[in-house]
């Protein structure tokens, strides 16, 4: 039988993931079943997934993808002209008109190709993007695992390195394990708003010498979690960085549609790499990630993500093409990035109702940011750097000694250990800071600010009690 | 000097297919097709998938009624959707975490459909137990078998993990373990007994690993893909008591379960096979099988799920998989949904069930009528022969190719089935795949071509055929 020692070491290697949503699941089963907890549901506000606590998806997205899925819908007149016309549209270019036929191609259907690179373009003020630089997948995460194992390579010494952000998005650090990649932590600055600090880039880079290979710069910007918007200057610093030091620049971007506010404005590092000009814009290999997790659409569920690939080599490029089309993203999610690069334009039946539920998301996000942020200030051994962007907010937390200790004796992180008790005493589900990679005793918890503002009241209202609960019996 | 040009050396062991070729033609002429120019025909027939959508077939109208009700929930507000319709969608929309097919599901899959799946799995096997926590859901099966080859090859393990696998086999799998750094060891299929596994050639592909690799895994299909066969209970004991014997894990690709068209020919899952045959196989053997919501009468491989289900595996080693399945966040949640209506159809008495009675006899029935015609017609061109297709959505004929036709191929640089299926395509616009591709026995050749298309297609398709063969056949005689 095969046993532990069979497994594949790199297999062996990947970190136990902390998980509590599934004890969040397994609580709300519970309850469901009738037993009895001192708190009527479970808010798992842990993970980027709105639509989990409540908050509605786009009409005219569920309205086009329910229209290309069930084509009778075509012939009904409850359904907005511009819905049917966008259903017709799309399906004209799905094979045998269904979204149940493969895509042609690994990288997906042409004229999405095409839709998003005009997107691109539009974005980023006329700097022209190209359709055949991109490719869909199943998901942000699968895009960048197909780019980190074709990175990966090398033993010990030899082996490939990463320079992640600490913190990073809490989903990274597995994917990294699982494609054999050394984690090289280059430190965000908290005290500046988790601004990037190119000396401790260089800092960072200087440790790996004779450790590993770093290949590559792992970059999230706006940040999740923690909320920061890069300006120009940064991102052309790292770009001159990423040339001189031969690093691939992997570039998540999927929170661009958040900024608050008006004094920071989103800049993709595309934009900025191209107009720098020669050599950079010939030169450096860029990797941008985007999904349908954003805040606007907030459809995770539907897994649909893509990624432009920009000075990729050939080779590489053309290898990526050949890969067996069985493993092709679905199609659904990519006529939902399709509709998301292209929604309705002034004029369109669906337009007003489109505005109003975007200007709904984007205000009750503000809201909420800016609510919760007071509310964790306010809170005694508890500090949070306003969020710029994005759907988190990462406070910090000075955990009395109380929990550290007891987290020792169970031999759990301090921070799982608080947010553990805080699910199954208030039955809300917070991730843990040790998800984002951090691993010192600075403690922090990623908390979803993106529901309905009354969802969002009570989450506050219960890590209040909570967190001021436990610092009575701890101190 | 690009960075990711030194891409990781084991990936750079996955071949270049000769298929990838036929494709940019084939989309060429559909371009000159669009465009007008002339062609001795006005349409391709694409068979070269297991698409059944793509060559025309309809997706079942209760399965896309309950997906739209369930991204639109809108649609159930009226009586637009027939009430065992509405009734499925909502049942489905209060699994999904916040109501919406928008939010994450866990790692292994939604609650209820893991624990609907298993009840399916335990109602399929005549009462064998299954469990949800042993079942995992996939964005599509080849991710899945792609991870469990993932837990068992080690890259870097001197000597090279080995994976027997079947020949003719398709080939997304012979890539996948390529591409981990494993070693191929082909068995090869008995095509006169109509691609039967013998077990002396199970030992014969087992025997080759001595000096070359260390065989860890043997991978089947069955239904067969592309060979046709359905696995007798005989036949898939022997293979219980050989993967037993060398301790080999057990791979089974069962995802053609819902396509048996055998008079006499029932399938069996090995799971249940191997539950029967009693301790201490049933206790020991580990077997993994794959299931899939793309193949079979629903077909909606766009949708792109599957599930895995684990038998008789160490539960730490579980614990590994478990942590590598969550390196990705879950499968679409729609693809999980649709799982469910996979396994749970209409049943007599509800308002649906007519309807979907009646779509899904006519593709069985055009199925079988399908079958039969290629059995008959292929089989009545010398220098063409097929065995009967018991099961699966494929027809693999064997190609006698003439010498004269090998020799050109080896001058133009192509394998000779390739050749043959260039031509094919040129000639009569008819995409299928060539044979090499799928590993045959030295000197033969077949094409693959699939079965799973309404019946003018597949009238139009051998009409086409049959003309082009005999062409072929005199040109090169």
């Amino acid at each position: 039988m095969t046993s532990e020692q069979d497994v594949n070491p790199t297999v062996r290697g990947i970190r136990t993931p902390v998980n509590l949503q599934a004890l969040a699941e397994r609580i709300t089963e519970q309850i469901s079943q009738g037993e009895q907890k001192p708190f009527e549901r479970v808010y798992d506000v842990s993970s980027g997934d709105p639509h989990r606590v409540g908050m509605p998806p786009l009409t005219f997205i569920r309205q086009v993808l329910a229209a290309c899925l069930y084509p009778d819908l075509l012939k009904d007149d409850s359904l907005p002209v511009d819905v049917r016309q966008r259903a017709r549209t799309l399906l004209d270019v799905c094979e045998g008109g269904s979204v149940g036929s493969y895509s042609l191609t690994y990288s997906g259907i042409p004229l999405i190709q095409k839709t998003i690179a005009e997107f691109i373009t539009r974005r980023d003020g006329g700097v022209e993007s190209k359709p055949e630089n991109i490719i869909f997948s199943s998901g942000l995460e699968r895009a960048l695992s197909l780019v980190l194992h074709l990175l990966s390579g090398g033993e010990g010494q030899t082996r490939t390195g990463v320079l992640t952000p600490v913190p990073c998005p809490h989903t990274l650090p597995m994917q990294l394990d699982e494609a054999h990649l050394e984690q090289v932590s280059y430190q965000l600055l908290e005290e500046q708003g988790w601004a990037l600090d190119l000396a401790e880039l260089h800092r960072a880079l200087r440790t790996t010498r004779g450790r590993c290979e770093t290949r590559a710069i792992y970059i999230s910007n706006p940040g999740n979690p923690t909320g920061h918007v890069q300006d120009r200057k940064t991102i052309e610093e790292v770009i001159r960085f990423a040339a001189s030091e031969s690093l691939v620049l992997l570039v998540e971007e999927v929170f661009q549609d958040s900024v608050l506010g008006q004094e920071k404005r989103f800049v993709s590092y595309r934009k900025v790499l191209l107009e720098m000009g020669e050599p950079y814009s010939k030169r450096v290999e860029l990797v941008s990630l985007h999904s349908l997790c954003t805040a606007g659409m907030g459809e995770c569920g539907l897994r649909g993500g893509y990624m432009e690939v920009i000075n990729m080599d050939p080779a590489v490029r053309e290898f990526i093409n050949i890969l067996p089309c069985s493993g092709s993203p679905p199609i659904l999610p990519q006529l939902a990035l399709g509709v998301m690069a292209s929604p309705p334009s002034p004029g369109d039946s669906s337009y007003e109702t489109f505005m109003q539920e975007v200007l709904h998301v984007e205000r009750t996000l503000s809201h909420n940011a800016r609510r919760a942020c007071e509310f964790l200030n306010g809170l005694p051994r508890m500090s949070c750097v306003p969020a710029e962007a994005g759907i988190f907010l990462y406070p910090r937390l000075d955990l009395p000694l109380g929990i550290t200790e007891q987290a020792q004796m169970l031999g759990v992180e301090p921070d799982v250990l608080f947010c553990q008790r805080f699910l199954e005493e208030e039955g809300v589900c917070v991730g843990p800071g040790c998800e984002n990679g951090q691993d010192d005793d600075n403690f922090h918890i990623r908390i979803c600010v993106l529901a309905p503002p009354a969802a969002l009241e009570e989450v506050l209202t219960r890590l209040r009690s909570f967190h001021l609960r436990l610092l009575s019996s701890c101190c | 000097m690009y960075v990711m040009h030194e891409i990781c050396s084991s990936v750079k062991n996955m071949k270049q297919l000769d298929f990838s070729v036929l494709v940019r033609r084939a989309n060429q002429i559909k371009e000159e097709l669009k465009q007008g120019v002339k062609k001795p025909y006005r349409e391709l027939i694409d068979v070269s998938w297991g698409d059944p959508h793509r060559t025309g077939v309809k997706p079942l109208s209760f399965v896309r009624q309950v997906l739209a009700g369930c991204l639109y929930p809108q649609l159930l507000e009226s009586n637009r959707l027939k009430v065992d319709v509405r009734q499925r969608a909502q049942r489905l929309l209060e699994t999904c975490a916040g109501g919406s097919v928008g939010s994450y599901s866990d790692t292994a899959g939604l609650t209820q459909t893991l624990k609907k799946v298993s009840e399916f799995i335990t109602r399929r096997d005549g009462g064998v137990p299954s469990h949800p926590d042993s079942i995992y859901i996939s964005p599509g099966s080849q991710w899945s078998l792609t991870n469990i080859l993932n837990i068992l090859v080690n890259p870097e393990a001197s000597p090279k993990t080995g994976v027997l696998v079947p020949a003719p086999s398709h080939c997304v799998t012979t890539q996948s373990i390529l591409g981990l750094g494993a070693e191929v060891l082909p068995y090869y299929l008995t095509e006169e007994q109509g691609w039967a596994l013998q077990v002396e050639e199970l030992q014969r592909a087992f025997d080759s690993a001595k000096g070359v690799c260390k065989p860890f895994a043997l991978y089947i299909i069955n239904p067969g893909n592309p060979a046709g066969g359905v696995q007798s209970r005989k036949s898939m004991q022997e293979v219980i008591k050989f993967v037993s014997e060398k301790k080999l894990f057990l791979l089974a690709d069962e995802v053609y379960q819902e396509c048996v068209y055998g008079e006499n020919v029932e399938f069996l899952s090995y799971k249940r096979v191997l539950a029967e045959m009693g301790p201490p196989l049933s206790e020991t053997v580990e077997l993994a099988s794959f299931h899939s919501a793309s193949k079979g009468l629903i077909g909606e491989c766009g949708l792109r799920t599957g599930y895995v289900e684990l038998v008789n595996l160490d539960p730490s080693v579980l614990k590994l998989l478990d942590n590598l399945f969550s390196t990705n966040s879950c499968a679409p949640v729609l693809g999980q949904l649709t799982l469910d209506l996979m396994i749970n159809p209409p049943q007599p008495g509800d308002p649906s069930y007519p309807l979907f009675y009646e779509e899904t006899q006519r593709i069985r029935t055009t199925l079988i009528q399908n079958v039969r015609q290629v059995f008959e017609v292929v089989n009545s061109l010398p220098g063409f022969s097929c065995q009967p297709v018991e099961g699966g959505v494929f027809a693999f004929p064997r190609v006698y190719i003439p010498p004269k036709a090998i020799q050109k191929a080896k001058e133009v640089g192509m394998e000779p089935d390739t050749f043959y299926c260039v031509r094919l395509l040129e000639e009569t616009g008819v995409l299928a795949r060539p044979g090499s591709e799928f590993g045959q026995k030295d000197g033969t050749h077949h094409i693959r071509f699939c079965i799973m298309t309404p019946q003018h297609i597949m009238e139009e398709l051998l009409r086409r055929l049959s003309i082009f063969h005999t062409k072929f056949m005199k040109e090169f005689s």
